[in-house]
């Protein structure tokens, strides 16, 4: 009989594999001594070291390249005879093999660390060593994303934007978390890298390793140990959904025809090829911050210009083009544009425009440069300022662009001030954007980087719905554009919802892009419409979504 | 027992792959292989952790003693290794 946990499907699919857990660390090894013998004890300990040091030549092996440089150097540390001398003297003493091996390594750790900076990702490095040596002998997992010669699915309680540097996505079926919300990192890892996802899941600590797991990222059941039948069904449903997906093609529009240009999310020219792979009509969002965050000093006016026009350039004549200026601050501070001082809130500080009516030099340098890159480029530019919260915000941005000769100047819907407001805002914007990312953290006061607060980080909490409505509804009134560029637009059912408010284009990763086209292929505007107020009325999250899936009957061939 | 004075040429000093190299290279010794900075307390040669603890910089000078038979050939190599730009 299998258990099915339930938590929220943050990214569509079906994974089925066996359970892997990522630990975050290893506990400390125990203080009591070993039992008395310490001949055994010390063989254990140099049992672990060698098996460590043969398991790390290996994979360094199979990676080659730099990679195979810093894992022989680390077979090297795990190897080490004078560490080795070390742990078999303190084992000796009475220690336990665990906590000899972590005692000795402290040692080294504090000589290294007392190099200086030159050396601190050596100390990583050997702290990783003392990890996988202390975790073979306490009998636990060792920390970081589980290696494994055969696919997998990955159980977390959340995941971190460091972890994609060491996930490899071809030996990851699916994720399931404990913890996050459809705004986490978790689901925008997932939805990046095109794995199913669910979040939120209080009973992932309990599944074991190992147990097969069937996964439901549209659902958000979790099925352990189902009967293999159901999972192969379920497996050809999947790829069928996805067949369809790939079979959408053209411009979004709704199943009457009404157009709904979709967009990507872009963070510099890198991205623009996926983009482009996957059908986007134009850029919604250009995260132009992503250009220079490991940098110490500000960006050339032509470098700028480089990175703009070779998104300017990417899509066909009158493609749409929106370039959001720096948003640094809070998450994303940028070494040139220090924040005034210590800021207890960052989330709450001087970040976006903000920033800039302190910089206002870096703006006009900005919009100047983007000025020069638009000019005679097929693409059509529009520029937005991130973190507008009033009137006077819009009418001083519109200002900045105009004056670099820019005409269409839009904002961003992030603020629930400014969204409650729109229909002032309206007056200087040329469009509106709304963030919903940003615009759920603040609506429920809830920080996106706070992995307990999963169940606010979700773009369906009605307070959240109500606002988008309300900023479309003012758009419309006034005759202007109102795009969605966070997470919420890559979510298929939310996006065919967003064009029932009035939203009227949709940005999001590429990756996300075929599968929402399919979805509004699906449906009509009058279904997005009834889906929109049926949703408006829910009391909550889950309702708000079963009342959008019995809105629109064309989705559930899609699987979702 | 072989001793020598090197310079060290490596433009990360005994560290990174050099590190590595010079110690792979010092346990082919048949006795003990020690390396020392300067003029200080001489450290195994066939410890990585205890090399990197040395902090040999690009321009240091190093004293390297190896022992037991073919201490020449080791330690020609483990002046090759550090003498390398």
């Amino acid at each position: 009989m299998a258990d099915t946990l339930k938590g929220v499907g943050v990214s569509p699919g079906v994974g089925y594999g066996p359970a892997l857990r990522l630990a975050r660390s290893v506990p400390e090894p125990p203080e009591a001594g070993h039992s008395g013998d310490a001949e055994a004890e010390a063989a254990r300990a140099a049992e672990a070291m060698e098996l460590t040091a043969r398991e790390l030549t290996e994979r360094g092996a199979r990676a080659g390249g730099q990679a195979q440089e810093v894992l022989s150097a680390q077979a090297l540390m795990a190897n080490d005879p004078s560490l080795a001398d070390d742990v078999a003297r303190r084992v000796r003493e009475g220690a336990d093999a665990a906590r000899a091996v972590s005692d000795a390594m402290a040692v080294y750790r504090e000589m290294l660390a007392s190099a200086g900076e030159y050396m601190a990702a050596r100390v990583t490095d050997l702290d990783d060593v003392r990890d996988r040596i202390v975790a073979r002998l306490l009998g636990v997992p060792v920390p970081g994303i589980p290696e494994s010669e055969t696919p997998f699915v990955l159980v977390a309680r959340d995941l971190a934007p460091a972890d994609t540097a060491t996930l490899d996505p071809a030996k990851v079926l699916a994720f399931v978390t404990r913890e996050g919300g459809p705004t986490s990192h978790s689901a925008i890892l997932a939805r990046s890298l095109g794995l199913p996802a669910v979040v939120a899941g209080p009973g992932a600590d309990e599944i074991a390793d190992g147990a097969m797991l069937l996964v439901d990222g549209s659902s958000g059941e979790v099925a352990a140990d189902p009967d293999p039948a159901e999972a192969d069904r379920a497996l050809a449903r999947d790829a069928a959904r996805r067949a369809a997906a790939e079979q959408s093609s053209g411009p979004g529009r709704t199943a009457d025809g009404h157009p709904v240009p979709l967009l990507a999310n872009i963070g510099g020219p890198k991205d623009l090829p996926a983009a482009v792979d996957n059908g986007a009509e134009g850029v919604g969002l250009y995260r132009t911050e992503f250009l220079f965050l490991d940098r110490g000093d500000a960006p050339s006016h032509e470098e700028q210009v480089a990175a703009y026009r070779a998104a300017l350039e990417a899509f066909g004549p009158g493609a749409k083009v929106v370039v959001r200026t720096l948003d640094a601050g809070a998450d994303k501070p940028l070494a040139f544009l220090p924040p005034p001082g210590e800021e207890p809130n960052p989330a709450l500080g001087e970040r976006g425009l903000r920033m800039m009516h302190r910089h206002p030099e870096m703006l006009s340098s900005q919009l100047a440069a983007l000025a020069e890159a638009a000019r005679g480029a097929p693409a059509e530019l529009s520029v937005m300022a991130p973190m507008v919260t009033d009137a006077e915000d819009a009418e001083w941005f519109a200002a900045r662009a105009a004056e670099a000769g820019i005409e269409r100047a839009g904002i961003m819907i992030e603020v629930p001030a400014a969204a409650l407001r729109a229909r002032h805002l309206a007056r200087d914007a040329a469009f509106f954007s709304i963030g919903t990312n940003d615009l759920t953290q603040y609506t429920c006061a809830a920080d996106r980087e706070v992995g307990g607060l999963g169940r606010f980080q979700d773009s369906w909490q009605p307070g959240v719905l109500e606002l988008v409505a309300t900023t479309a509804r003012a758009a419309e009134a006034a005759g202007r554009p109102c795009g969605v560029c966070g997470e919420a637009a890559a979510d298929p059912l939310l996006a065919c919802v967003l064009v029932g408010m009035g939203v009227t284009t949709l940005s999001m990763g590429a990756t996300a892009l075929p599968m929402v086209r399919a979805a509004l292929a699906r449906a009509t505007r009058e279904q997005c419409r009834g889906a929109a107020e049926a949703a408006l009325e829910a009391r909550g999250p889950a309702e708000a979504r079963a009342a959008a899936r019995t809105a629109l009957p064309g989705l559930a061939e899609l699987g979702l | 027992m072989a001793e020598r004075r090197v310079k060290v040429e490596s433009e990360v000093g005994l560290h990174a792959r050099p590190a590595a190299l010079f110690v792979e290279a010092a346990a082919k010794a048949a006795g003990e292989a020690t390396v020392a900075k300067g003029d200080g307390a001489p450290v195994s040669a066939k410890s990585i952790l205890a090399v990197m603890g040395l902090d040999v910089r690009n321009g240091d000078e190093i004293v390297v003693r190896v022992e037991g038979d073919g201490a020449e050939e080791v330690l020609d190599r483990l002046a090759e290794i550090a003498g390398a730009g």
